[in-house]
């Protein structure tokens, strides 16, 4: 199944990948990542497509796409 | 199982100092991917502008000056001129370009300078603190007018690239966003179209791209993207002004 990495070193939780993915897969943790902030995360196994609409409006270059 | 997506080669690999949800930093993966995909990163100069965008030249792995306050145009010129095989393009925001770089730009585009432009329109001044910019739209708060512009005493804003298409000499210029996936791709094609132009000698090509700025617009990024939809789109349509390449690369 496809499925994306988020560089918590990087990721800066501004959420626009929230509002790209067509299937709704990403949230944000609830936990701070070591730069302060909330970083994003896969919320669910098998629900990713590998369209990697997340990593095109990423502007923090976070996310990895695995396919 | 693979990554299908790969981090620009010219870009240097450092997490930027931009705020979250900042179009700057699509804006430079973008840049990244279309100077790996043409194979310039060692003939491209970067002039960075004054401005949020001022440690640009640290961010691209190629060479890169740093210009006076709105004088990038000036500067590029300057470089091509002398160094005619190198890529040179000229990286600025409204601040920038719209009010101090106003004189610089437009006679940059109408000699026909065959440097390529990119210009970050988020209506506001960003790294000073949000004051009102050229490109403030009307009944737009900013620090130098908290109850929105207001045409009486400031005017209207000012519409660069509808401006610049007036001129006889630019070749292509374009207005891009940034605020959806699909635009972002649009926003790829338009920026490599640019470079591409420069690539084969066509004549100044100039990208207007459209921008959010949460912090000093005063939302969170996913609310900037209604805003920009909602309240720039209308003021600044998106779409070619001006297209006389000799190229379809790109398109």
């Amino acid at each position: 199944m496809p499925k994306i990495e988020v560089d918590e070193m990087r990721c800066k939780g501004c959420k626009l990948c929230t509002k790209a993915c067509p299937k709704q897969c990403i949230e944000m943790s609830d936990t701070f990542s070591k730069t302060g902030y909330y970083p994003a995360k896969l919320a669910k196994q098998d629900c990713c497509i590998g369209c990697a609409m997340c990593y095109t409006v990423c502007p923090d270059l976070a996310i990895t796409v695995y396919k | 199982m693979n990554p299908i997506t790969h981090k620009p080669k010219s870009l240097v690999d450092i997490s930027t100092h931009y705020c979250p949800g900042c179009g700057h930093s699509v804006v430079h993966r973008l840049i990244g991917e279309v100077i790996d995909e043409l194979g310039i990163q060692n003939r491209t100069v970067i002039v960075a502008p004054v401005g949020c965008a001022v440690f640009a030249d640290k961010y691209f792995d190629c060479d890169s000056i740093q210009g006076p306050h709105g004088r990038g145009p000036a500067i590029a010129t300057g470089i091509k001129r002398a160094k005619p095989d190198s890529i040179v393009f000229s990286y600025q925001g409204d601040g920038d370009l719209a009010s101090i770089g106003m004189a610089e730009i437009i006679h940059a585009a109408a000699r026909g300078e065959k440097i390529t432009v990119i210009f970050i329109n988020n209506a506001i001044y960003g790294m000073t603190g949000g004051q009102m910019a050229p490109t403030t739209l009307v009944g737009q708060p900013a620090t130098t007018c908290p109850k929105g512009r207001n045409p009486d005493l400031q005017g209207y804003p000012i519409n660069v690239s509808e401006m610049l298409s007036q001129l006889k000499s630019p070749k292509y210029i374009e207005r891009v966003s940034v605020d959806s996936a699909p635009n972002v791709i649009k926003a790829k094609k338009a920026i490599k179209k640019a470079f591409q132009n420069q690539v084969d000698n066509v004549g100044f090509s100039f990208v207007e791209v459209l921008s959010i700025c949460p912090t000093n617009w005063g939302v969170e990024p996913i609310k900037a993207l209604d805003f920009l939809r909602e309240k720039m789109m209308p003021q600044y349509p998106l779409g070619v002004f001006k297209d006389e390449g000799k190229t379809q690369e790109g398109k």
